[in-house]
């Protein structure tokens, strides 16, 4: 028997899950065991102690009194994620938690809510809240379809790549037609939908660099994706 | 403008948006605009005042159920019935109900109103009492975030002049009673045998948050049977059939109840009350029976990932055909994430037998990651419910969102009679 574990951490499910987050962790769980794998849940919540074994990364969104419940703990374990991701553990974090990843998020009335700087970017709080279906192009990823529902305005610094040039909607900020961030096995942005389920692709790079990240080599097997080919058409005809 | 003259003008708009077939709001815009005072002058003649059913899930059924304990009770009840909660559906509501001279003969107004218009219009008219239900992820793309809905909630609640009823159960109603220092406080509740049937959605993936301390409520629900519930007030315990279904439902029945109790504080008929509660029929789509081919087909409105789990909750899959419906117009939300946080594992057994709406490859796409097993996806909804029930002879359930539901009802009238909404 050849029965090879992929620990995943979701990072503060109890208050930043306001978006649909679980979808992204259900994606790479069944295609981790579609893929031949079995995948270890750990959920992280504030206080709990930080787990040894930690193969994939995911983190979501959160109403604004989620993220000042988690950021000081969050503050606390950035120096093992830091670890994390200069070995080149794949994480995916989804607006909440892509903004606390960056260096600091400044609110409209002036107050600045340090993040772990694990990214080269910044957020400033807008006026507008930028709702609306998305669709970006990546050239690792091809199109990739979300919803997004922000207000924070992001900013690339120079460490970092965008994650794909805005087709449809606002993007990090709604002014440079950068959506989202690229960094070392890192993904960051603002879509969800969820994001894995109707981009398959992410999931997979995720799955594939931590597979290869533990255990040398990684052999895909064929998944059936006509549902989620099909809802990505749909969802690329539908309004903003 | 006289007021007669503008009331008789209101009057003939809305007459002709019938005969042409519209919705209820264009006369009501009609008067908006001639005569911005016309709901609150209208309004402030009722002697019992005014009272403003609120929150994210469940207004409909509740204010239905507030407006038949209240005329059991012997009161004329004025009511948005027409399902339009803006301003301008009341406005265009009134204008079916004043007489020429702009007299309204009724004893209180209920109304039913979204929570982003219910505050712009206890800045207008401030309701003697007010009913706050819950707060769930219904509407995120619309209002941003559940602490605005909050917010908006807390509003209402802070512009009302005798009396609030709040959800105690709900983590962000509950506390709003902490603002409320001048005027009465009532709470609906559950036994704690049944909370965890309601969870909200900051306990989405089973981190149920212990509570300290729970202030006393004038009405909880203290057991659901099938057909059945016990309601305890006055330290009593009340068992009765009810024609409602889907727990929550009955919860909002408990809510009506405290509404009730508190707006007839004195020479209330409590016996009366509940014999009015077992003969309420659950709202247009909320639960509601038809029958098909000679089978039954029930049709449950789901909105959001805590309704659509209750949904699968309350109504046990065996024996039933199950068809989804997702569409995502504007009054659906245009967001799909939602669908990610219901679990469906109910329905593995079973499967689902047809999956429509507009974004039925969603929704395939969503039950595929649960392991279900699903026979046939025909976005289009006409087609998708011939196949249902061609394909079909077992009873039938069809979960769905708003505007599905309001096309498939269209195409239900035409295989059988179906109550018409205008």
């Amino acid at each position: 028997m050849n029965q090879k574990e992929i620990h995943i951490l979701q990072l503060y499910p109890r208050d930043m899950n306001i978006y649909g987050d679980w979808g992204n962790v259900l994606t790479i769980k069944r295609r981790l065991e579609w893929h031949g794998y079995i995948p270890i849940l750990t959920e992280y919540n504030q206080g709990d102690a930080f787990p040894d074994q930690v193969d994939i990364i995911i983190g979501g969104g959160g109403q604004d009194s989620g993220q000042d419940t988690i950021q000081d703990d969050l503050l606390h374990i950035g120096p093992r994620l830091h670890e994390l991701a200069n070995e080149d553990t794949p994480m995916l974090v989804i607006c909440g938690l892509y903004q606390l990843f960056g260096k600091f998020f400044k609110t409209l009335d002036g107050n600045l809510i340090q993040g772990i700087s694990l990214l080269d970017i910044e957020t400033h709080g807008g006026t507008e809240r930028l709702i609306g279906n998305t669709v970006i192009k990546s050239h690792e990823f091809g199109e990739i379809i979300g919803y997004e529902n922000h207000s924070g305005q992001t900013f690339l610094g120079r460490g970092v790549k965008p994650l794909g040039q805005v087709q449809k909607g606002a993007g990090n900020n709604g002014q440079d037609a950068t959506e989202g961030v690229r960094y070392r096995n890192v993904v960051g942005s603002y879509m969800h939908g969820s994001l894995l389920p109707k981009n398959p692709a992410i999931a997979d790079f995720l799955i594939e660099h931590a597979v290869i990240r533990k255990y040398g080599e990684f052999t895909p097997t064929v998944v059936d994706d006509r549902f989620a080919e099909l809802a990505r058409a749909v969802a690329l005809k539908r309004p903003r | 403008m006289p007021k007669p003259y503008i009331t008789i003008l209101g009057k003939a708009v809305r007459y002709i948006a019938r005969l042409r077939g519209g919705g209820s709001a264009l006369p009501g815009l009609f008067v908006e605009r001639i005569d911005p005072a016309f709901v609150r002058n209208t309004l402030s003649q009722l002697p019992r005042g005014v009272v403003i059913i609120s929150g994210t899930n469940g207004k409909t059924t509740t204010t239905k159920m507030v407006v038949e304990l209240l005329e059991g009770q012997g009161l004329k009840v004025f009511t948005n019935r027409t399902g339009s909660n803006f301003i301008r559906g009341v406005a265009a509501a009134l204008l079916g109900e004043v007489d020429m001279k702009g007299k309204l003969d009724a004893d209180i107004a209920i109304l039913e109103l979204d929570e982003a218009h219910a505050v712009r219009f206890v800045a207008t008219v401030a309701p003697r009492y007010s009913l706050l239900l819950n707060v769930m992820r219904d509407q995120l793309d619309r209002f941003g975030e559940i602490d605005t809905t909050t917010k908006m909630l807390t509003a209402i609640a802070k512009a009302t002049t005798e009396g609030v009823v709040l959800n105690r159960e709900d983590t962000q109603v509950a506390p709003i009673a902490k603002l409320l220092n001048d005027k009465k406080v009532a709470y609906f509740g559950l036994n704690s045998s049944l909370t965890s049937l309601f969870p909200n959605d900051d306990e989405l993936r089973g981190n149920y948050k212990q509570k300290t301390s729970s202030p006393q409520a004038d009405v909880i629900l203290e057991s659901i049977e099938d057909e059945a519930a016990t309601f305890g007030f006055d330290d009593k315990h009340v068992h009765t059939p009810l024609k409602l279904q889907g727990v929550y439902n009955v919860f909002n029945a408990a809510a009506a109840l405290a509404l009730v109790r508190m707006i007839i504080d004195e020479g209330r008929d409590d016996d009366k009350l509940i014999a009015s509660l077992a003969e309420i029929t659950p709202a247009f789509g909320r639960g509601e029976k038809l029958i098909i081919g000679g089978q039954p087909l029930e049709l449950v409105l789901v909105k959001n990932p805590s309704g659509f789990r209750l949904g699968l909750k309350s109504f046990a899959p065996e024996d039933y055909a199950t068809m989804i419906a997702i569409n995502d117009n504007y009054a659906d939300g245009r967001d799909m994430s939602w669908l990610w946080d219901v679990d469906f594992d109910s329905l593995k057994e079973l499967g689902v037998t047809e999956v429509s709406g507009i974004r039925a490859y969603d929704m395939a796409l969503r039950l595929q990651y649960d392991e279900i097993e699903i026979s046939h996806v025909e976005p289009n909804l006409k087609k998708a419910l011939r196949h249902f029930i061609e394909t079909s002879d077992k009873p039938k359930r069809i979960y769905c969102t708003y505007t599905a539901m309001l096309a498939l009802r269209r195409e239900l009238g035409r295989i059988t009679e179906v109550e018409v909404i205008s």
